[in-house]
């Protein structure tokens, strides 16, 4: 058992419990299969040996053994490939698709989760190899907060408000306060969308806000959301039941459109403001007015 | 480019006011435009959308 033995076996266990822990099954239901979780979790084993390896090849000087790190760099790109096809295969089939924009993210939080594991590796054994097994330990427990503060991103009712409102038909036209909707032409099916729907208006809180919603993955995602908390009223072969998000093209403002079984309003905003504001979809046009200005 | 919206069908008490070139329900009441819509529309998987109160069309989207 060489001097390095213990340390590489620490930073090995540190790395691959903070995979585990990031990888959890909540409302978005992914991965929920063990399979899908064994992947991760053994790929968040093989990131955290490479994170915990850069250490002792750094101190014994074998500097060119640290380019690994790129097979590593290739090997997680091709995680969140992987990701991106199996869930976009899998939309087709969702009453409610989730959206590219919603898979993009996904994927990349997939991704960047394995650089989190070999952030926490390295900084762990280093901890150990440079002074003993409680500094490696604090700096394990340090990375492990890091890790889950850069995880959890920004959610919707951070910047919009919600309100409820009920939907209503101006003729065929079915509107949400004022935004419309659609035109579902039989009475019917009229009554039914009146009986099982509910409207809510978001209502952005700043302009970057404004943008920020009116992208269609992020409206998708919304969606996507409800009908998976609290059901849909939906199947194949009703076209003209689906949830819909519009925007007022005068204030930025989004209608979201939805059919749940479970009509409970409290719980509906709740999970819409839950709803995480994805990576892509954020604009900031703000930020470049702020900039040029501190330029000048 | 494809085209994501077609006019599959329409049903109307007033052939007078549709166009050729697509399918044409001649009705003789709004009950029976209301209930042949309502087939179609499950036939075709598309959605009846009511162009006028005389006349519906189903679409795909």
């Amino acid at each position: 058992m060489s001097e390095y033995t213990l340390p590489i076996i620490f930073g090995v266990v540190i790395g691959t419990l903070t995979r585990i822990f990031m990888l959890r099954t909540d409302y978005r239901q992914y991965p929920t299969y063990l399979h899908g979780k064994i992947i991760h979790v053994a790929l968040g084993f093989i990131a955290a040996g490479l994170g915990t390896l850069v250490v002792p090849s750094i101190l014994e000087e074998d500097f060119t053994a640290v380019t690994f790190l790129t097979i590593a760099a290739s090997q997680f790109r091709e995680v969140r490939n992987m990701e991106r096809n199996t869930l976009a295969e899998l939309d087709s089939y969702e009453l409610v698709p989730r959206g590219k924009t919603y898979i993009e993210g996904i994927a990349i939080a997939f991704e960047s989760r394995n650089y989190l594991v070999i952030l926490s590796s390295l900084v762990s054994t280093l901890g150990y190899l440079l002074f003993n097994i409680w500094v490696g330990l604090a700096a394990g427990v340090i990375t492990f907060f890091v890790s889950k503060k850069l995880m959890s991103g920004g959610r919707l009712d951070d910047i919009v408000e919600i309100e409820f409102v009920e939907p209503r038909f101006d003729g065929a036209g079915l509107y949400v306060d004022n935004i419309y909707i659609m035109n579902i032409g039989l009475p019917a099916r009229q009554e039914e969308v009146l009986r099982y729907g509910m409207g809510f208006i978001l209502k952005p809180k700043n302009f970057n806000a404004r943008s920020t919603i009116a992208n269609l993955g992020q409206r998708q995602a919304i969606l996507h959301d409800v009908s998976t908390a609290l059901g849909v009223y939906r199947d194949s072969g009703t076209p003209a039941l689906v949830p819909l998000a519009k925007r007022d093209l005068d204030d930025g403002r989004v209608g979201v459109f939805v059919l749940p079984q479970h009509k409970d309003v409290e719980k509906a905003i709740e999970i819409i403001g839950k709803v995480p504001t994805l990576e892509n979809a954020i604009r900031m046009p703000t930020e470049r007015n702020m900039k040029e200005e501190g330029n000048q | 480019m494809s085209i994501d919206k077609y006019i599959l069908a329409i049903i109307t008490i007033n052939p007078k006011k549709v166009p050729s070139g697509t399918a044409v329900f001649h009705c003789d009441s709004v009950e029976e435009m209301e209930t042949i819509t309502a087939n179609l529309e499950a036939i075709l998987d598309g959605i009846a959308h009511a162009l006028t109160k005389e006349t519906y069309v189903i679409v795909k989207h």
